[in-house]
């Protein structure tokens, strides 16, 4: 159990879900919860990485900034997802495609 | 360079008469007085320039006096063109006598063009006319004098033209132009052949490349001949004398001032600077072509009634006279002429003018517009009615027909011994004396003729004699002053000999020798002038006395009828009258298949030429225009650009389907696209 392997396989299992959830879900809100799930998977990595692949300190050091990145991408997206609900009073992605051509 | 004083006191000499056209002409007609005053006192400032240089050559006395000034106009390398003065003492001579004939014209105009409807611009013309004359007397190069040779050709024209209301003026003005050009050509192929072979404008270069045998023989003798043509155009030689006569249209002061005085000198002015380039063939056809004209106008001279018209003959005459004295080789005997001929003339001139404007004005009062003012068969008995214009034309009158104690006799005795001594020398040119003898007998009996017929006898329209009176004193003025001068003893000074010409024109204008190889030297043309003084001076007299006595017996006396004669002479008479019917048979020979010719090659031009070469020409570029028209629209325009839009048009329908604006397509697109990249990868 406490080998590189496993902790691969579980971010990639992350990882598929985080993009399945991303590509499939209608709701907003669903979609940034598919976008955390990408970033967690990459943290494992990181962690994983640094534990057994010989990074040291690194990989934590690169984990911790997904972290903050998360968040603050978490804050601009929610406050877009506010905006699009107040101009258009849904949150379904499928809704907001006025760029389109 | 310019700090001599002759050549600044050229500059202005010949550049404020300039000023004056170029006032007159831009505001002359606001200016009060019409500007006359501009012209009149840049005029007389030229004069008193003038004035002061004559008495400086005066006091200098050096016969060898020159000065010269040039800069450079036109550099190009291996061709360059330099224009300048040369100042010697016929130059200072020549400024003088124009500056005083232009003078006293701009004077006599005072009065005798009162009230005209181009007044400010006739005073214009003169400022333009003295300033070309005096470039011509001032050039020191072929360039120069020829620039300002065309710039008298223009004044001319327009001074002739100058009432061109009158067709017969405007045609006048016309003529003078263009057969001027004739003479203008063969200066010009004269100037082009010099500078081939010489390789420079200027007359000193000249005078030392012929000497250096640059240029010699056939050549030579073309390019004299060539130049001569110029000065046969311009002083009016048979066959281009036509056109002086006509340009008698013009105002008389015009006449007085370049018909007579100056313009016609030019001619004679030039042949005496070219004078030591002329071969002795050269100088036998200047001969030939003087003395020709010389008698030859003198004979029409003599059955002309028209008062002006027989002055104008005798103008041709006087300037064949001094056209042979250049041909014979005493041209400074040449230049005396021209001198005291400019002098008397303008005077003869002024007095006719005079005359003219009395009758004018006396026909005004009696309200007849159609007596023509200037046939002298109109007058008569003038004498005592106008005494002043009498006696200063009687004065000029004698001084042409070359009695002694006046000026006349002088200088055409200088040219009569040359020309005598020139037969003596070459006994095969006997014409030329008997041309010169004839022509000065002639001269008398037809200037007499004029006085007479004017001044003397019964009154022929009585009913015009109270209204006849002596001109005011702005005519008057000129006709005393220039009658003075034609007295002897102005051009004999200091000595007082009234029949020698030794004085101080002899002593400054000294002959020199021809630079061509083999010419006579002045010292040989001298001594043969010399010799044959005292037989020269018997003949002349001898004809002047019998001239004179002819025309007192006919016209004064009545002894002999002048109308038998006339019909006695028959054709002859007919002849002199209709001037050889000249001007018929131009028009018949030369201008009438001229024009046929140019008709004819208009018809070339317009039916053949252009009808059909330059209209097809038109067509086949319209059909061709349109070919490639319709290649451009179709083929360019609808196909290959529009086809380019409709492409990318196209094009951009079938893509722009991709962009669903559904985020997550283009997540599933990056997805794919990744796992496609991993794919390739693994391989």
């Amino acid at each position: 159990m406490h080998d590189l392997n496993t902790y691969l396989f579980v971010a990639a299992i992350l990882f598929s879900l985080g993009v399945f959830g991303v590509m499939t879900r209608r709701n907003g809100i669903a979609v940034l919860m598919g976008v955390e799930l990408i970033l967690n998977a990459a943290n494992i990595n990181f962690v994983a990485f640094s534990r057994f692949g010989g990074m040291n300190m690194d990989g934590h050091v690169f984990a911790l900034l997904v972290i903050v990145l998360a968040a603050a991408e978490a804050a601009v997206a929610l406050a877009i997802v506010i905006n699009i609900y107040n101009n258009m009073n849904t949150i379904n992605v499928d809704e907001a495609s006025a760029l389109k051509e | 360079m310019m700090d001599n004083i002759f050549i600044n006191y050229s500059l202005f000499i010949l550049f404020l008469p300039l000023g004056a056209f170029l006032v007159q002409i831009l505001i002359g007609k606001r200016l009060p007085r019409q500007g006359d005053w501009v012209s009149i006192g840049a005029i007389v400032i030229t004069l008193i320039l003038a004035i002061a240089m004559f008495v400086a050559m005066l006091l200098d006395y050096d016969p060898n006096f020159k000065q010269e000034a040039s800069f450079t106009w036109i550099d190009m390398g291996a061709f360059s063109i330099s224009l300048g003065f040369l100042v010697d003492n016929i130059t200072v001579i020549m400024l003088l006598v124009v500056a005083l004939i232009s003078t006293c014209t701009h004077i006599f105009s005072l009065e005798y063009l009162k009230g005209d409807v181009r007044y400010s611009r006739y005073y214009a013309y003169l400022g333009l006319f003295t300033f070309s004359m005096n470039g011509i007397v001032l050039a020191n190069n072929l360039v120069s004098m020829y620039m300002s040779w065309e710039l008298v050709g223009v004044s001319s024209f327009l001074l002739i033209g100058h009432w061109f209301e009158k067709d017969t003026a405007a045609d006048a003005s016309k003529k003078a132009f263009l057969t001027n050009r004739v003479g203008d050509i063969g200066f010009f192929i004269g100037i082009m052949l010099i500078y081939t072979a010489v390789g420079s404008f200027a007359f000193g270069d000249i005078f030392e490349g012929v000497a250096a045998g640059m240029i010699s023989g056939t050549t030579l003798t073309f390019a004299g001949v060539g130049l001569f043509l110029g000065a046969m155009g311009k002083s009016s030689q048979f066959p281009l004398h036509i056109w002086l006569p006509d340009a008698m249209e013009g105002p008389t002061p015009v006449s007085a001032l370049m018909h007579a005085a100056t313009m016609v000198a030019a001619g004679v002015y030039l042949s005496v600077r070219i004078f030591p380039i002329l071969t002795p063939d050269a100088l036998l056809f200047v001969a030939y072509i003087g003395g020709f004209t010389a008698i030859f106008a003198a004979t029409i001279a003599i059955t002309q009634n028209d008062i002006k018209k027989v002055l104008a003959y005798s103008t041709v005459s006087q300037l064949g006279y001094m056209i042979l004295a250049v041909g014979t080789g005493v041209y400074t005997a040449a230049f005396f002429h021209l001198l005291t001929h400019a002098m008397f003339k303008a005077n003869l001139f002024y007095g006719s003018g005079s005359v003219i404007h009395s009758m004018h004005h006396a026909l005004h009062e009696k309200h007849d517009h159609d007596t023509d003012p200037q046939d002298m068969r109109n007058m008569g008995g003038f004498k005592d009615k106008m005494p002043v214009t009498y006696w200063s034309m009687l004065l000029s009158t004698l001084a042409i027909a070359g009695v002694p104690l006046f000026s006349g006799f002088l200088s055409k005795d200088a040219i009569l011994a040359g020309t005598l001594s020139f037969a003596q020398h070459h006994p095969e040119h006997f014409l030329l004396p008997i041309f010169g003898f004839g022509a000065a007998a002639i001269t008398a009996f037809y200037m007499f003729r004029m006085m007479f017929l004017t001044f003397h006898g019964e009154p022929q329209m009585p009913e015009l004699m109270d209204d006849i009176h002596e001109s005011p004193k702005e005519m008057t003025g000129p006709l005393i002053l220039l009658g003075g001068l034609s007295v002897f003893v102005w051009y004999t000074l200091p000595y007082f000999n009234p029949i020698s010409s030794h004085g101080w024109f002899t002593d400054l204008v000294v002959p020199k020798d021809a630079v061509v190889p083999g010419n006579l030297t002045a010292h040989e043309i001298e001594e043969g002038a010399h010799h044959a003084h005292y037989l020269a001076m018997g003949l002349s007299i001898g004809v002047a006395v019998l001239g004179i006595g002819l025309s007192i017996l006919m016209y004064l006396k009545k002894v002999f009828s002048a109308e038998t004669w006339g019909s006695r002479a028959g054709f002859m008479y007919d002849w002199s009258l209709n001037k050889y019917y000249f001007d018929e048979n131009y028009n018949k020979y030369l201008y009438q298949p001229t024009l046929r010719l140019a008709n004819k090659i208009a018809w070339i031009d317009w039916e053949l030429y252009d009808k059909y070469f330059i209209n097809g020409f038109g067509r086949v570029t319209d059909w061709a225009s349109r070919v490639t028209g319709k290649f451009d629209f179709d083929a360019i325009d609808q196909t290959l650009v529009d086809g380019t839009a409709k492409l990318a048009s196209g094009l951009g329908a079938i893509f722009k389907k991709v962009q669903t604006g559904k985020l997550q397509n283009y997540v599933l697109y990056v997805t794919a696209g990744v796992i496609v990249l991993m794919i390739i990868q693994s391989f």
